[in-house]
């Protein structure tokens, strides 16, 4: 199976595509947000004097 | 159940778990996607078109079981003022959303090659499309009170109650003429479904579920952080950055 045939999806491939773009883009903006929020949390607790307990790390 | 729900335990519990399963998770989408997009066969009747249902089938299945969480924590939280329930159901809503969204909107670019259009008022559709307005609606009332205990309380009464919708969706194409097809994995008599599409469809519904337990794990780490570093904040009586 040549590289343009799997591309064309036997003709649905503007129905395949977008299907698995939205699922990409949606679960990894997801992903990127809920990191960024931890790694966030983690630093601004960092910043707390006396608050290195065990959560933190 | 109650030993795990103390919230330094589930700190250091989930620190342990978390990479593990964060690297599971990778590797199972990845073959899963390769299982999907390349492995998989094109159905006889529906072609390539067929390749969107390893995407739309787990969506729907995250859905309807996020909700499921949803509504359980929100009974413990009900119940026992638990701070990690009450933290859950509140990390479980925009996960259950995102792929509630997620299922309509491969559902529509399914539906429009298969029955030519893009939506239809069908029952299995129309209580897909009202979990999604029950996610929103609960994270809506969650912040939609100056107290946030009225709040929490309030979302959570909507989340149990909006528990009905879960069997409607799951038996309206039983119970009404749809344009929907019916169940043809989890149904009495085993599955429909020929093996060679089964396996994939396996594979990434349990990718799914892994990445919905990591995100959940993620962010429920963070709201506890965050509620720690408000009490640290109450009790200094000074702002931190």
């Amino acid at each position: 199976m040549g590289l343009s045939t799997w591309l064309a999806m036997g003709g649905y491939a503007v129905f395949v595509w977008p299907a698995y773009g939205v699922a990409a883009a949606a679960l990894g903006l997801l992903a990127i947000g809920s990191v960024r929020r931890y790694r966030m949390a983690q630093r601004r607790l960092a910043r707390i004097p006396g608050a290195r307990r065990g959560e933190d790390s | 159940m109650h030993r795990f729900a103390n919230p330094a335990r589930f700190m250091r519990l989930s620190q342990v778990v978390l990479p593990w399963l964060a690297v599971v998770t990778v590797a199972l989408l990845a073959i899963g996607l390769v299982l999907a997009l390349v492995v998989a066969p094109p159905d006889y009747q529906q072609g390539e078109s067929v390749r969107i249902m390893f995407v739309h089938v787990p969506a729907a299945w995250m859905a309807m079981c996020a909700y499921t969480s949803l509504a359980a924590a929100s009974a413990a939280a009900l119940v026992w003022r638990h701070p990690l329930a009450e933290i859950a159901a509140e990390e479980t809503a925009p996960l259950g959303a995102v792929f509630t969204g997620l299922c309509l909107v491969s559902g529509a670019l399914w539906g429009q090659p298969m029955w030519g259009t893009w939506w239809a008022w069908d029952a299995r559709m129309t209580s897909v499309l009202v979990l999604f307005f029950l996610y929103l609606g609960y994270m809506a009332l969650l912040n939609a009170f100056d107290d946030p205990t009225r709040g929490r309380r309030a979302a959570a009464i909507l989340a149990l109650v909006g528990f009905v919708n879960v069997p409607i969706i799951k038996f309206s194409v039983d119970w009404w003429n749809t344009l929907h097809q019916p169940a043809s994995v989890l149904r009495l008599g085993g599955p429909t479904i020929d093996p060679s599409i089964l396996a994939p469809l396996l594979v990434m519904g349990l990718a799914f579920t892994l990445l919905f337990a990591t995100l959940l794990i993620v962010r429920m780490r963070a709201a506890l952080i965050e509620r720690k570093i408000r009490a640290l904040e109450a009790t200094d009586g000074r702002m931190f950055g």
